[in-house]
């Protein structure tokens, strides 16, 4: 069960991954958990285009705004901080 | 060359969630009254987003004849009713000779959107092979100015503007100069915007920038915007024209400046408002100090809010706080294609009664901003020159300036 779950995660991180990848049109491999979105080139409407994505692939809704980006809720300072967001939804969801 | 024609305003009309009419309208921004609620459309459960400034007991069949409604969608019906008020106000006898020299140059960013939510409705969710056979000229951006030149027998220059969230000022910009120029002596002008629907909410939704709550421009807590849906119609009137007939006379059109940022799709920009506002003023002959009224295009997102306000400050430089400065999209929400039609309803208020309408829902300032944004309650103001801005997605500005009649 424990290895299951592992492995759904490691799923989840490569999935997010190509989401944002695709976004600063870059290989996946080029990301790191620390990355940035703004340092890779993702403006506003990319940010926007790549929560639909992780919305469209994972079926879940992310709590986003983006008047209020600060906002606890979802956060979006890093690759890793949204990768671990996703898994969150993704459990909250299957619970 | 003889001197420029001056442009005034005879006849002011509106149907938008804060009235019915003008009056109704200046008592609700008198009164600050925030107009935003649930909204009531088809399948709002499915809505993330389920508030919205609603024009509230309109019953389109206690205006228009049932054969006529069926050429009529929403964005046109509201514009027909805000036209007749106004031609109404006006007092303007159409002859044969004027009738060529007056047109209708109308805003809507969404144009039929009702028409087109409902057909697509029918064709792909409810599986049917055939739609009413007006769909096309109903849903048509045109439609509502080609409904009012008809109403009314104007038979001159005549077109719709489509700027997103600038439209209306751009067509009263564009009504202002046809007249000035001498292409027209009478132009009906404004706009109007239908967009409440599920597929128009729902597009919106996407690009997360809606509000939850309610619409806080300028306030440090604010989350977005809310839409509304109403627009509002004006008769602008060559000057010695007016005068000649005895017109009642509700404003100079004084000054219309436009620009482009040719920067982003949805980011505002500050040059390219600062450089609207500037050529509005100049084209109105007056510096920034002569500016007593600001009317915002403050939608209440973060974006918008805080480049308005640079530009602001760069265009008034030190007197930027204490001129008042206010959005009313904070009572009747942000009525797209139709906003600044209704926001020019704020200006007439300023400068005919000398009341500044509030920015509402205010209740915390935001150190970014810097300005007197007439928090929460009217007040009362001297206001001889009143400049409405409208900053549209596409980078797309226009920016009106007003001056209070005292006389030619």
């Amino acid at each position: 069960m424990g290895l299951d779950i592992m492995h759904g995660n490691d799923l989840i991180a490569e999935r997010v991954k190509a989401i944002i990848a695709e976004q600063a049109l870059i290989e996946p491999s080029e990301l790191t958990l620390q990355s940035r979105l703004a340092d890779l080139g993702i403006d506003s409407l990319g940010l926007v285009e790549c929560i639909f994505g992780i919305e469209e692939a994972f079926g879940v809704s992310v709590p986003f705004n983006a008047n209020t980006p600060d906002q606890p809720g979802f956060d979006i300072s890093s690759v890793g901080a949204i990768i671990a967001e996703v898994e969150k939804l993704v459990a909250r969801q299957a619970a | 060359m003889g001197r420029m024609r001056r442009v005034v305003i005879t006849g002011a009309g509106t149907l938008n969630p804060l009235g019915a009419d003008v009056a109704t309208t200046w008592a609700a921004m008198r009164a600050g009254r925030c107009a935003i609620g649930p909204l009531t459309c088809r399948d709002v459960d499915r809505l993330s987003v389920q508030i919205g400034a609603e024009i509230a007991g309109f019953v389109p069949e206690d205006h228009f004849a049932k054969t006529r409604l069926s050429l009529l969608d929403r964005f046109s019906q509201i514009a027909l009713v805000a036209a007749r008020q106004a031609m109404a106000q006006s007092g303007l006898h159409m002859t044969d000779a004027l009738a060529l020299r007056a047109g209708v140059v109308l805003g809507t960013a969404g144009g039929g959107n009702t028409t087109v939510d409902d057909n697509y409705r029918t064709v792909y969710a409810e599986g049917k092979n055939r739609v009413h056979p007006f769909v096309v000229p109903r849903l048509m951006h045109n439609a509502a100015t080609s409904h009012v030149s008809m109403e009314f027998g104007l038979k001159g220059p005549s077109f719709t503007t489509s700027t997103a969230c600038a439209s209306s000022n751009h067509a009263m910009g564009q009504a202002m100069q046809l007249v000035r120029w001498g292409a027209a002596d009478v132009m009906v002008t404004g706009g109007s915007e239908a967009m409440l629907g599920f597929g128009g909410i729902k597009a919106w939704e996407g690009l997360r920038v809606m509000a939850r709550d309610t619409c806080r421009p300028f306030c440090a807590n604010r989350s977005g915007m809310v839409q509304g849906e109403g627009g509002a119609v004006f008769v602008f009137e060559e000057m010695e024209h007016a005068l000649a007939r005895n017109a009642p006379i509700l404003a100079e059109v004084a000054g219309f400046g436009m620009s482009a940022d040719a920067a982003d799709i949805v980011m505002p920009d500050l040059d390219g408002p600062v450089r609207a506002m500037r050529a509005a003023l100049a084209d109105a002959g007056l510096g920034p100090d002569a500016v007593d009224y600001v009317n915002a295009h403050g939608t209440g997102t973060a974006a918008n809010d805080r480049i308005e306000a640079q530009a602001l400050h760069s265009v008034l430089g030190g007197r930027a706080a204490q001129v008042p400065v206010s959005s009313t999209k904070s009572m009747h929400g942000h009525l797209i294609g139709g906003t600044s039609a209704v926001e020019m309803l704020a200006c007439l208020l300023a400068l005919q009664e000398g009341v500044i309408a509030p920015t509402v829902n205010y209740t915390q300032p935001d150190p970014e901003i810097g300005l007197d944004v007439v928090p929460n309650a009217a007040r009362k103001a001297d206001i001889s020159v009143a400049m409405s801005n409208a900053f549209a997605f596409g980078g797309l500005n226009a920016v009106l300036v007003l001056r209070r009649w005292a006389g030619a």
